[in-house]
């Protein structure tokens, strides 16, 4: 089981968060100026790494809030986590 | 190949059984191959099966990182049925179901095929609809399938608790008599002797570490045994369908999940269908060795870590209660996962990719035993012609872009 620290609440048990998927997936902004298969790519492609994938997860059942993760799916170690909208640890100390 | 028989059997026996030959071998890879699998378990050795069967494709290497049937092939709940909604999958999954019908003959291997029905459960007036709306569905494709009242099913298994104490009353049910369950290692061991007696090389502890492309074509696969050339190259390898799309540099719409077995200590016999609830969710069957073998709904997270979370267990195990509170004080003996690649619309994808004369065979997600033959049939053929075979036509890689999906979520008998 997954102990998931939430940037808001600290460190919970997994059966409390959801997870949401690939994070930092950005809406097009043109879409009528995709062709299908780059409307299929956004939709519905998606990194599936054997590795360090960063995925955003809600707070279900506490701060009902989303974030996002920085977890190896290999180990499931969770590296880094931070609120929505925000830099990631690592790349702000890549100076990203 | 020796074949199995009561005669040889018996000549055997006069050697006290020490003289039988392996049943498939351990041959160095070749430097060269008219068709590379990669991927050792049901569906690439059917591929290689019916490769060598149907099509006379023999020069066919099988590359399996691990050992042979090791992965999701050995980490199934043994379910058969092809009681599936959509037509697409209803041909594909009733084409499987046929061959499993036939297959212990066909490979002179004995994969323990026992149709001891599938029942699915409804617990509420809305899946009662869902089950009459689907039975009939079914049976337009013409494939078997029953609505059961209560009284049958509890007739079929008296142990079920179908009482009006219970929080989800059993309220009926559908029923396809066909379905059951098959030993799966002896799918994959089997299917396996069959091909390496056609001339098929299996090749266990080989990786495959990358793809030789050369504009725009496949040329061969690098290993950890080395560099081997093939014509065509077919990739199945559930669970890891993603990483080796990645290393032949082309995108696909599949996450990959863990999805967990478990099985009790062993009872007395005492149930002899497959009984599956989505509502309460939880699938099982009960072994030969009187085991109970069940599983439920996958992980969320993605993870290539063949091992999953506890609450899984927890809400499996109270949805076993919920339909047999004998079982309370029941103990569980072992707890695996196995890593299942999940597209969108639950459904799986064959045939052509990007890189030409490279084929996927992947995305069978949870349900992927079932369509073990089936999806060789098709896959090999597929592989053999350069076009895909009219069954695996709709579950191309391009239905993500067409649109033409085929969604399996929930329509496949069972949500998970």
């Amino acid at each position: 089981m997954l102990l998931i620290p939430c940037p808001w609440c600290g460190a919970r048990a997994e059966k409390e968060f959801k997870p949401g998927g690939e994070a930092g997936i950005v809406r097009p902004l043109d879409p009528d100026a995709l062709d299908d298969a780059a409307w299929a790519d956004y939709l519905f492609n998606r990194a599936n790494p054997k590795g360090w994938h960063r995925e955003r997860w809600i707070h279900a059942l506490g701060c009902r809030r989303w974030f996002n993760v920085e977890r190896h799916t290999a180990t499931h170690e969770i590296r880094a986590t931070w609120p929505m909208g925000e830099t990631s640890p690592d790349d702000v100390e890549r100076g990203k | 190949m020796t074949r199995y028989s009561a005669l040889n059997l018996w000549r055997h026996s006069r050697q006290g059984h020490t003289q039988w030959p392996e049943a498939w071998g351990s041959p160095e890879p070749k430097s060269d191959y008219d068709v590379i699998i990669v991927g050792g378990g049901g569906h690439g050795l059917a591929t290689a099966h019916y490769l060598a069967k149907n099509h006379g494709i023999t020069n066919v290497a099988v590359l399996e990182k691990g050992w042979i049937g090791g992965g999701n092939t050995g980490r199934n709940t043994t379910i058969l049925r092809s009681n599936y909604l959509w037509d697409e999958s209803a041909a594909l999954y009733e084409l499987s179901l046929k061959l499993y019908e036939g297959l212990s003959k066909d490979l002179n291997y004995n994969i323990m095929l026992s149709q001891r029905g599938v029942i699915n459960l409804a617990h509420t007036e809305h899946e009662m609809r869902e089950v009459s709306r689907r039975v009939n569905a079914i049976r337009l494709n013409g494939i078997d399938s029953e609505i059961l009242t209560p009284e049958q099913i509890k007739e079929m298994v008296p142990i079920l608790n179908t009482g009006p104490g219970g929080r989800y009353p059993v309220l009926g049910g559908a029923l396809q008599r066909r379905g059951g369950v098959a030993r799966h290692d002896a799918v994959a061991w089997g299917l396996a002797r069959a091909a390496d007696s056609r001339g098929v090389d299996i090749i266990q502890n080989c990786e495959v570490t990358g793809f030789n492309i050369r504009s725009g074509q496949v040329e061969g696969v690098e290993t950890t045994l080395g560099p081997i050339s093939a014509k065509k190259v077919g990739v199945v390898v559930a669970g890891h369908a993603g990483v080796l799309a990645d290393l032949a540099g082309f995108r696909l719409p599949i996450e990959s999940h863990p999805l967990q077995a478990l099985v009790s200590e062993p009872l007395k016999p005492f149930f002899n269908v497959v009984l599956m609830s989505g509502t309460v969710h939880v699938y099982l069957s009960q072994s030969d060795r009187g085991e109970l073998v069940m599983g439920a709904g996958m992980d969320t997270y993605n993870s290539y870590a063949q091992r999953g979370s506890l609450p899984i267990i927890e809400q499996m195990l109270g949805a076993c209660l919920e339909l047999f509170p004998v079982l309370s004080r029941l103990k569980v003996m072992r707890m695996w996962g196995g890593i299942v690649d999940i597209c969108p619309d639950a459904s799986p994808i064959i045939g052509k990719t990007p890189v030409d004369n490279l084929f996927f065979n992947c995305g069978w997600g949870t349900g992927g035993f079932k369509a073990t033959p089936g999806s060789g049939y098709v896959f090999a053929d597929t592989i053999a012609k350069g076009e895909p075979h009219a069954l695996a036509a709709p579950f191309s890689l391009d239905r993500f872009s067409t649109g033409a999906l085929i969604d399996e979520h929930g329509a496949a008998a069972v949500a998970h």
